[in-house]
């Protein structure tokens, strides 16, 4: 496992790209909040952190191409040969790619903070439900990163499986503010995998969200974990 | 010494590649593909199937006060089919061939500022017959208003325009407004054609609904409540074929009445007498609501588009491409034409599919579904058409530049898709979400608005309402000008640049 977590790391960390998408991913997230939190809103930590809408795109063609690149260059044979453990090549390459999302997650929620700070009128205090709404915003972009790495593994195409991602993040909350149905729309944010893992921003009227922050993140959770199963057993299952 | 040997040459004589074989290739590379063919079907199905979502999720809950049926959820139409309101408080008597009212409305109480107090001509007492009707507003002055979407403002919009005239002769009903009832100015002038020789005309009251929206995360919510108007009328004048006495009716609404002494008439009314605006305290479904899918056929149509050209890079196909087509704007012509017209096809087929068969769903489950002529349905659905047409063309151009799927997509996406979620469903108070709107290739969605915002009905006019910050054909243009600028850039490139 740690030869295998060596090598995803040689391979992430050589890839042209990489530090460009990362440092895109706190760029995004960064501008799109600065812009929210100068624009204003009801919830100050939702607002101050909404530019990880935009920065999880990011994120997901990060751990799409890890995947995917490998399948588009024919990679995957040398590295399935390396590690002829499929289950241990895609946790390595998950913990990889979680990881460098996280870190890049904790800059750009950080930067996004200290932006809602200085922007927001009222100011952003860190007490403890933004503190929360800012750490569940870091594990979101990791969770975020799974999904997609689990859905590359299943479709193995770089465009489709990332269609397949904005897809699933996207077409949710569209939909739900579509639909008239007051217990539809409640229902559809519930599994939404967006709408639900950012239920873990907000900080004003807790108790009336679809779900409860943790809960709201466990069900993105459970997306990304169900994502990486089905790839899991496919992986297993396929030639390279 | 060595022989010179001459390299072989073809006697056939050079011919310059026609575009009509670059497009026969190009599009026999796309229908040879299987995935990418799949992927637009896939595209169609998935613009169905989750538009169907929608109606099949939800249920109508049927329990008004009086415990009323779904059946009296469905509004009046107009005399042009559209679904309109058509309440208030109606003083009148029957008039016989030509005749006129004048009045004086000298008070009108009722904050809302479409609280209308006058007079009106009609055919008939039930709710949607045409009319006819001059009044004063509660902040908009006087008007002129007839079958219920036509609207004219007075000479101008004062207050003190307290008299009120209206004349019939024929099928043509005129309005004057006056200040001291002595000087009168022509407000507006209206033919209804075929309108019966015994009408019924008076005086009427009538108050919006009050409507407050508030933007929340996750879309719009909204207070307000009906709202009652009270007017006095006095110096009531008729003349012609009037008959019988005043007559209060009260049209598809409550909490009304009137009383007269010495001439003087105090009306209290409630409702309105306008087109039906879908959003806050509607409850009617809109042609929209049938293309909600069109959001995920469209991201399926993105990432064929995008692969129609970064799978030519992943493959080296792009090599040959060039050395048999070396005019590469050419190419890149061809391609957008081929991948082009196949979205567009593709959106056309999704759209008219779906907008019968959710449409039926709608209607199965007992929603009211606003009616919409049929050049509109046409001009949504072509519309898709186009809209999936312009922003496939888009991500052609852009992985053309870029030649990386992943990133393609999602910058596509991102620029059409996610505008739109942030003005719909996000914390974006309204001005910045319309900008959004109006400056992003997003703006090309405005091409679903079914129904006309009207300036004498006071609504919300949400994007998730339907109603756009900018015209359909406006918010068309404004994707095909990114598209346009993308596309140059991406003939740029691929010249300077090798394969």
């Amino acid at each position: 496992m740690r030869l295998a977590l060596h090598a995803e790391w040689t391979k992430a960390r050589t890839v042209a790209g990489t530090a460009w998408l990362l440092v895109a991913v706190v760029a995004l997230t960064v501008g799109l909040s600065a812009l929210t939190s100068s624009a204003g809103g009801a919830d100050p930590a939702k607002v101050g952190l909404t530019g990880v809408v935009l920065g999880q795109a990011i994120v997901a063609i990060l751990a799409v191409s890890a995947m995917s690149g490998e399948y588009g260059t024919g990679m995957i044979a040398v590295t399935l040969a390396a590690v002829p453990r499929r289950w241990v090549a895609l946790c390595a390459k998950g913990c990889v790619i979680a990881g460098l999302s996280l870190a890049a997650g904790v800059v750009a929620v950080l930067g996004a903070v200290l932006a809602a700070r200085a922007l927001l009128p009222d100011g952003l205090s860190l007490a403890g439900p933004v503190l929360r709404a800012a750490l569940g915003s870091v594990l979101y972009l990791g969770l975020v990163a799974l999904l997609s790495l689990g859905v590359a593994t299943i479709v193995r195409d770089a465009a489709s499986a990332i269609g397949v991602v904005l897809g699933l993040l996207y077409l949710f909350p569209i939909v739900a503010a579509l639909v008239s149905d007051p217990d539809w729309y409640r229902r559809l944010q519930q599994i939404a995998p967006m709408t639900a893992g950012l239920s873990v921003q907000a900080t004003v009227d807790v108790a009336n969200q679809p779900l409860a922050p943790w809960a709201g993140l466990g069900v993105l959770g459970a997306w990304a974990a169900g994502a990486l199963l089905v790839g899991g057993v496919v992986l297993r299952s396929r030639g390279a | 010494m060595t022989a010179t040997v001459t390299p072989y040459r073809s006697t056939a004589t050079p011919g310059r590649d026609g575009f009509a074989g670059l497009v026969r290739a190009e599009w026999t590379k796309f229908r040879t593909v299987r995935g990418w063919v799949v992927g637009m079907l896939v595209a169609i199905a998935v613009t169905v199937l989750v538009g169907l979502l929608g109606p099949l999720g939800s249920h109508l809950v049927c329990s008004g006060p009086n415990g009323e049926t779904c059946g009296s959820n469905r509004p009046p139409a107009g005399p042009d089919g559209t679904a309109v309101h058509d309440s208030f408080y109606f003083v009148q008597r029957p008039l016989t061939g030509a005749g006129s009212i004048t009045v004086r409305v000298s008070t009108l109480t009722g904050a809302e500022p479409w609280a209308k107090a006058g007079l009106l001509v009609k055919d008939g007492l039930d709710a949607g017959a045409r009319y006819a009707a001059v009044m004063v507003t509660g902040g908009h002055g006087v008007r002129m208003q007839y079958d219920f979407t036509a609207d004219t403002a007075g000479p101008a919009t004062s207050s003190e325009f307290q008299w009120l005239r209206l004349t019939r002769a024929g099928d043509t009903l005129t309005g004057y407004a006056s200040m001291d009832g002595t000087r009168w100015s022509t407000v507006g002038v209206v033919d209804l054609d075929g309108l019966p020789s015994t009408v019924r005309a008076g005086l009427f009251v009538t108050s919006p609904a009050h409507v407050e929206t508030t933007r929340t995360f996750g879309g719009a919510s909204g207070s307000g409540g009906p709202t009652v108007a009270t007017a006095t009328f006095d110096r009531v004048e008729t003349d012609g074929g009037w008959r019988d006495s005043w007559t209060g009716t009260a049209v598809d609404t409550e909490d009304t009445g009137f009383a007269e002494s010495d001439g003087r008439f105090t009306v209290r009314g409630s409702g309105d007498i306008a087109p039906i605006v879908p959003g806050q305290g509607e409850i009617g479904k809109n042609l929209e609501d049938s293309l909600v899918g069109v959001f995920a056929g469209l991201i399926a149509v993105l990432v064929v588009a995008t692969m129609f050209v970064t799978g030519e890079y992943r493959r080296g196909l792009i090599r040959t491409t060039l050395a048999a087509a070396p005019g590469r704007g050419r190419l890149l012509a061809a391609k957008a034409l081929v991948i082009g017209s196949v979205a567009f096809v593709t959106g056309v087929v999704a759209a008219a599919l779906s907008v019968p068969l959710v449409g039926m769903a709608q209607r199965a489950k007992g929603f009211f579904v606003y009616p919409v002529s049929t050049w509109t349905e046409l001009r949504v659905i072509v519309g898709a058409g186009l809209l999936f047409a312009v922003t496939a063309v888009l991500a052609l151009a852009v992985g053309t530049v870029l030649r990386r799927g992943a990133g393609t997509v999602t910058l596509v996406v991102v620029a059409v898709v996610l505008p739109y979620l942030m003005a719909v469903a996000s914390v974006l108070p309204t001005g910045p979400a319309d900008w959004l709107l109006r400056l992003t290739p997003a703006a090309g969605f405005a091409v679903q608005q079914s129904m006309p915002e009207y300036a004498q009905v006071a609504a919300s006019y949400t994007t998730a309402d339907g109603y756009f910050p900018v015209s359909p054909l406006g918010g068309l243009v404004i994707a095909g000008v990114y598209t346009a600028v993308a596309l140059t850039l991406a003939a740029v490139t691929l010249r300077r640049r090798d394969a």
